[in-house]
């Protein structure tokens, strides 16, 4: 029962990972109707972009581990990636939005592949150390929980789920109750309609990337926190799985992108514990597989018709 | 060209690699090794160029199917290779019987990608059949037969220049007479517009998944041929990174286009080479020089500018024969 509960939590870590990355995919998904190929490898960029930031601005805040430089070093982060995300979909798939889709899903692979081979070279291939922005120390736990008191919870699993559900409810807010968030939702319900309503297509397709690449950002730094081994294709794995969590939860919805990447991750780590941890990686696909088969629309999505 | 028959072209192209053939020990085993590489990468690049170039349906999983193709046949020639004796035509029709098998076993795997695709398009089936070879990755990776995650060694070295540009005729002549023929303008009213196809009362799943089952049928022949030369096979060796190569073969020589997918599977199989002898110039600047271990930035600008300025690849509508595409 222990372990279980210690594999839940360890899931819990890792599933905010993935829904922090999934958002992105939904909401480049819900405005654009392709997936963002290069998405996972934004999520790199943000480790990245926090492995440089983070000795100056550790230094800024006094040195040592501290949670105000770690806030520091997310939000540059999140920044840097929401103008890289602003800039791919500005060069790359902006002239492309007339055209075929596989031609913007070829766009999109050879985004990724760039990302990755430039990160290659300019980071080298090699696994970097990031630095330790907050001490991941494990969380004494009070002996009056009883048996509960021998979980293992780490400093930076609950900085990780905390940050998330943060992110999230800011999200929320700008989807839900700005004009902003009113235009993003008008576009991705009809593009056309939005555009005669006065809404600036262009601008709030932006927006949304800015937003998404900044979620894979924070994401990225975030990830750091737990596993401080970065390189350069960590990318691929983790936007994989990200996107299996967006169509689980219904792609386009994001409160559904949120949810599937908590079952994915809850899903890997009991995999992990009671099976075999060569079979994580298959069996996230085949969870792929069998939701396409039998309900193609997500856990919260809602089917689409075809039109002709 | 119109006037000769492609039955004896495909003939004449037999005749040759076996003529090919008898000049192979003359050649210096680099160039030999290249010639082979460049065969069996156009086996693997005509075949993706069915699914994506004729069909329209993104597969981003070939190298799966390759993988499929060159454990099963390892695994043939390995363990029944005595089964009809030590002399030299037993053991080429082990070969030959171990390519052929390898290649169903794939055609079968891809019938296996084929009917879940069926309900989905574009994105998706490129992240699903990308799933489909990290499974079949996966499951090698774990089979203790197959050498898991060790890699599988000791395949007799069988494939030489007459065994591969034969699979390179039989996958060119296969694929442009299916696609040629009355029957085969269903891949190519898949592709232009499926819905549109589908009223005019054309099976467009069938068409779909056949084209997924031939595609991998060539795709594991190529497996076979590669695993029977280098006589060593792992399972990262069939990673994503395979599967965008021959991806990049497809579109940068134009999709639906067989003689321009050629070409182009010509080309990037000698460019790294030309690539790394660039680096053996001191003068040169250094990322110039270090170009054959970032090929893949290169690639990876090509295939971008190409799909803004040229999506219909290098060498266009470019085909063997009459023209007509």
């Amino acid at each position: 029962m222990i372990e279980f509960l210690q594999q839940l939590i360890n899931g819990l870590a890792q599933g905010s990972i993935y829904a922090l990355i999934a958002i992105g995919y939904t909401m480049v998904f819900g405005v654009l109707r392709f997936i963002n190929f290069a998405h996972g490898d934004v999520y790199m960029l943000g480790a990245f972009a926090g492995f440089y930031t983070a000795p100056k601005l550790m230094a800024l805040s006094g040195g040592g581990p501290s949670y105000f430089g770690a806030g520091l070093v997310l939000v540059s982060a999140m920044l840097i990636c929401a103008a890289i995300g602003v800039l791919i979909e500005r060069l790359c798939y902006r002239p492309l939005r007339q055209h075929p889709r596989l031609t913007v899903l070829i766009t999109a692979i050879g985004v990724s592949l760039l990302l990755e081979s430039g990160g290659q070279y300019l980071f080298g291939a090699d696994p970097e150390a990031f630095p330790e922005i907050i001490a991941d120390s494990a969380i004494e736990l009070p002996a009056s929980w009883g048996i509960l008191s021998s979980l293992t919870i780490t400093v930076g699993q609950v900085i990780v789920v905390g940050s998330t559900l943060a992110l999230l409810f800011i999200l929320r807010t700008v989807v839900l109750h700005t004009k902003t968030g009113m235009a993003m939702r008008a576009l991705s319900l009809n593009p056309i309609a939005a555009s005669l309503a006065g809404v600036n297509i262009d601008a709030i397709i932006s927006f949304t990337f800015a937003i998404g690449s900044a979620m894979a950002g924070a994401a990225g730094v975030l990830t750091s926190i737990q596993q401080p081994s970065i390189d350069p294709l960590m990318g691929i794995n983790a936007g994989l799985k990200a996107f299996v969590a967006a169509v689980l939860g219904g792609i386009g919805n994001i409160p559904g992108a949120a949810l599937g990447g908590l079952l994915i991750g809850l899903l890997e780590a009991l995999v992990v514990g009671y099976v075999n941890p060569t079979y994580r990686d298959p069996l996230v696909f085949a969870v792929l597989i069998l939701v396409l088969l039998f309900k193609p629309s997500g856990l919260l999505g809602k089917p689409e018709r075809e039109k002709v | 060209m119109k006037s000769l028959n492609p039955k004896l072209l495909l003939v004449l192209a037999l005749v040759l690699a076996a003529v090919a053939n008898c000049f192979s020990p003359s050649l210096n085993p680099y160039y030999y090794d290249i010639l082979i590489t460049i065969g069996i990468n156009i086996v693997l690049a005509v075949s993706l160029n069915l699914v994506i170039g004729y069909t329209g349906q993104f597969s981003l999983g070939h190298a799966g199917f390759m993988a499929v193709g060159a454990y099963f046949s390892a695994w043939v020639t390995l363990n029944f290779g005595f089964v009809l004796g030590a002399t030299t035509p037993a053991t080429v029709a082990v070969y030959v019987l171990a390519l052929a098998s390898g290649g169903l076993v794939a055609a079968a795997a891809g019938l296996l990608v084929g009917v879940p695709s069926l309900r989905l398009r574009g994105d998706y089936l490129a992240i699903v059949t990308l799933g489909f070879s990290e499974i079949i990755k996966g499951v090698i990776q774990n089979a203790e037969p197959l050498g898991a995650q060790r890699g599988l060694g000791g395949v007799v070295q069988h494939t030489d220049i007459f065994w591969t540009f034969s699979g390179v005729a039989l996958a060119v002549y296969g694929i442009l007479a299916l696609v040629h023929s009355t029957y085969g303008s269903g891949f190519l009213a898949v592709r232009d517009d499926e819905i549109a196809a589908e009223a005019m009362g054309i099976n467009t799943t069938k068409y779909k998944v056949l084209a997924f089952v031939i595609g991998a049928f060539f795709a594991g022949l190529a497996g076979g041929l590669y695993a029977h030369f280098k006589q060593f096979i792992h399972p990262e060796g069939f990673n994503f990174l395979k599967s965008v190569d021959i991806v990049v073969m497809v579109i940068l020589g134009g999709m639906g286009s067989t003689a321009g997918v050629c070409l182009a599977a010509v080309i990037l199989t000698i460019l790294p080479e030309l690539l790394r002898a660039v680096s053996d110039y001191p003068w040169l600047p250094e990322p110039v020089r270090n170009l054959a271990d970032n090929r893949m930035i290169l690639y990876s600008i090509l295939l971008i500018v190409l799909m803004l300025n040229r999506p219909q690849g290098l060498f266009g509508k470019l085909n063997f024969g009459s023209g007509k595409s």
